[in-house]
């Protein structure tokens, strides 16, 4: 077996954290947004999965990437407002209306897409022009004689498809709104004392209906992602839980985005790195078997967690439906 | 199935109450067969796929209607196989190795009903247990992978981490040291889970790891994960081969073969054998001789093997069959050496 840690590993294993993280981060800032406005929301898994069943469907039946982008988004933003519908306006249990949405998602992509595809509940396999394939970035051959940052600039930060790079940007977009906009403070704010920011006269039902279409939209991309950029078709329960892994990794953020996405790309290294050690002698202790392997994310999600990131505070008014005085 | 709302399920009892009274003269012989499918689902394109087929086959040659439930869950498997036999299923046929806990259970609660089973033996007096010499057919198209690698490195992608899928691995790494003694295989299984079925994502990502320690060629014998291992080899311009069922038509150009494993075969004679009472419980082994396995040469992937690739294959088919070549067997000592 050849040895593990030649340059090519190392920056494939950059390549892949960058692809498996993807989703993960667009989902952990779209929970960023809901929770930061006091809305619990247990449904990025359910939108995710919703909008990579719109994308495969769409992309399927127009070839376009685009209308099956704006459809997942649509799709997935019209779940957000379900969410909103019940545990804003209604005043429902917030993990409850989530955990509907995940249900309902789980079941009715499958049915739909048995019903439309007679393919097992998948999506037809699409053709590239129907995909978003990787690009090239400018001076990614230019640079790649540059010992240090030209390979690492070559092959780890060039040739990813779109989506990744809305994903990386979607992390300092989500800082500069939720820390340096008037939207954001007010949004920090019904999250903390919806009742201070109902007494200024601002609508606290308003500010979450924003809140939660936001986290629709970028649950619908985080969905496109998984269908028609980095495979090529739905598969069923194809989200496979990332909708979950990214609501944890954002608590593990503590609800702001840097660290939170630093939990989203720690996460997907590990992924990386567990695919690429099975079945390779490592030195000393020679190979490892795969379960272990395996588990290993899971082993150091609970390490850090006891001993590493401390207390995470939520929202003061997260899960709590508001009530208008009158 | 076991879900079919109840109108609707009225419905068909009238509707088969009804025809019965018109033909009048049913034959007692007739059977009702019904086949459980398992967590793979029945259009995996792969295995599940193979027995579907087969089963249609049967329908549409005798007119027969099966019953049939796809499992989706593992709690799922013993409930399923218990129903479609207290229904007067007969005979009930499980697909794959996991369903053989649950269909030992019931097939000792009813002894007079027959059962099959596919990929796994259970050794009861009313079933057959149907396996196959995976070895064999994974040797053929190991050997036709390291014919059409220029890398000398071929891959492996692995469903779930289980003996039968070693069986899979080991047969291949065989043939491709019978061609090329120098030959690397790179070899990963998906998860430990039955889920390491159907996460095309993560043979997608596996697959690209392989492509990127120099591998050129890749088998997945993975079910529905196949999908994503077939997609990302025709994303990186590399070969695939799929597995139990003929995949080539799924991406021509890039699929090199599939190792094909006749669960159809195996499906249709069990449903027709008790159409026929011809049934025999007891175990079959089908390997090459039995035609039980083999490779797949169609007009997807004809341009891709070249003549003297297709005879060296046929020479090593013919020498497994006579015994020159013997085939090691993962599972027989559940160790790969040979």
């Amino acid at each position: 077996m050849d040895s593990v840690l030649t340059l090519q590993t190392v920056l494939s294993t950059f390549d892949a954290t960058l692809r498996v993280s993807t989703p993960l981060i667009l989902c952990a800032m779209a929970g960023l947004f809901s929770e930061r406005s006091g809305i619990i929301d247990i449904s990025l898994e359910g939108k995710m999965l919703s909008a990579a069943f719109a994308a495969g469907t769409l992309a399927a039946v127009t070839g376009s990437p685009w209308v099956a982008l704006g459809g997942a988004i649509v799709v997935s933003v019209l779940l957000g407002l379900v969410h909103g519908f019940a545990c804003i306006t209604h005043r429902g249990d917030q993990v409850v209306s989530g955990l509907a949405i995940n249900v309902l998602a789980s079941g009715l992509t499958i049915v739909l897409g048995i019903a439309w595809f007679s393919q097992g509940g998948q999506t037809p396999a699409l053709a590239s022009e129907s995909r978003f394939m990787p690009l090239q970035l400018p001076f990614a051959e230019t640079l790649k004689g540059i010992p240090g940052i030209g390979p690492f600039y070559e092959s780890v930060i060039s040739g990813h498809n779109l989506l990744v790079y809305v994903a990386l940007l979607a992390v300092p977009i989500t800082w500069w709104v939720v820390y340096k906009t008037r939207f954001g403070l007010r949004l920090r704010a019904v999250g903390e004392n919806p009742l201070a920011v109902d007494t200024a006269g601002i609508s606290v039902s308003r500010l979450r209906f924003s809140a939660v279409m936001i986290a629709g939209a970028l649950c619908g991309i985080a969905g496109a992602y998984l269908a028609i950029a980095q495979n090529a078709a739905f598969a069923r329960e194809m989200t496979a839980g990332q909708g979950y892994i990214a609501l944890a990794a954002m608590i593990f953020g503590k609800w702001r985005p840097l660290p939170a996405m630093l939990a989203c790309l720690m996460f997907g290294f590990l992924d990386a790195v567990s695919i690429r050690l099975q079945g390779i002698e490592l030195p000393i202790v020679g190979e490892v078997p795969v379960q272990l392997i395996q588990a290993l994310p899971y082993i150091l999600t609970v390490v850090l967690l006891a001993g590493f990131i401390g207390r995470a505070v939520a929202p003061k008014a997260i899960g709590v439906p508001f009530s208008k005085e009158r | 199935m076991n879900f079919l709302p109840k109108s609707t399920f009225k419905t068909i009892l009238l509707g088969a109450a009804a025809s019965a009274l018109l033909v009048g003269t049913a034959s007692a012989a007739d059977v009702q067969p019904a086949v459980v499918f398992d967590m793979g689902g029945k259009f995996d394109k792969s295995f599940n796929q193979g027995v579907y087929d087969g089963v249609e086959k049967f329908k549409s040659e005798t007119g027969i209607e099966y019953r049939e439930f796809e499992v989706t869950n593992e709690a799922q498997r013993e409930q399923a196989l218990r129903r479609m036999a207290q229904r007067g299923a007969d005979p009930v046929l499980g697909i794959g190795f996991a369903q053989a806990p649950a269909l030992e259970k019931v097939a000792k609660e009813f002894p007079d009903t027959r059962f099959a089973i596919i990929d796994m033996v259970v050794d009861l007096p009313n079933v057959r247990s149907i396996v196959f010499k995976e070895h064999e057919g994974s040797f053929l198209v190991g050997a036709l992978a390291a014919l059409a690698s220029e890398s000398g490195k071929v891959g492996f992608v692995g469903g779930m981490d289980i003996p039968l899928i070693r069986r899979f691995a080991c047969g291949y790494e065989q043939g491709a040291k019978h061609i090329n003694a120098d030959a690397e295989v790179v070899q990963n299984m998906t998860g430990t889970t039955p889920a390491a079925w159907n996460d095309p994502g993560r043979g997608g990502e596996l697959t690209k790891s392989q492509f990127e320690r120099g591998v050129d060629v890749v088998y997945a014998a993975a079910g529905g994960t196949g999908v994503g291992v077939y997609q990302a080899a025709k994303d990186a311009g590399k070969l695939a081969i799929g597995v139990d069922s003929n995949q080539n038509y799924m991406h021509p150009g890039t699929m090199l073969t599939s190792m094909l494993k006749r669960v159809d075969v195996a499906a249709y004679n069990v449903f027709m054998d008790s159409k026929n009472d011809a049934f025999t419980p007891g175990i079959q082994v089908l390997g090459l001789a039995e035609e039980g396995v083999g490779w797949a040469l169609d007009e997807h992937n004809e341009s891709l093997v070249t003549g003297e690739m297709k005879a060296t294959v046929e020479e090593v088919s013919a020498k497994i069959k006579s015994g020159e070549i013997k085939v090691h067997d993962y599972t027989s000592d559940n160790t790969c050496d040979y």
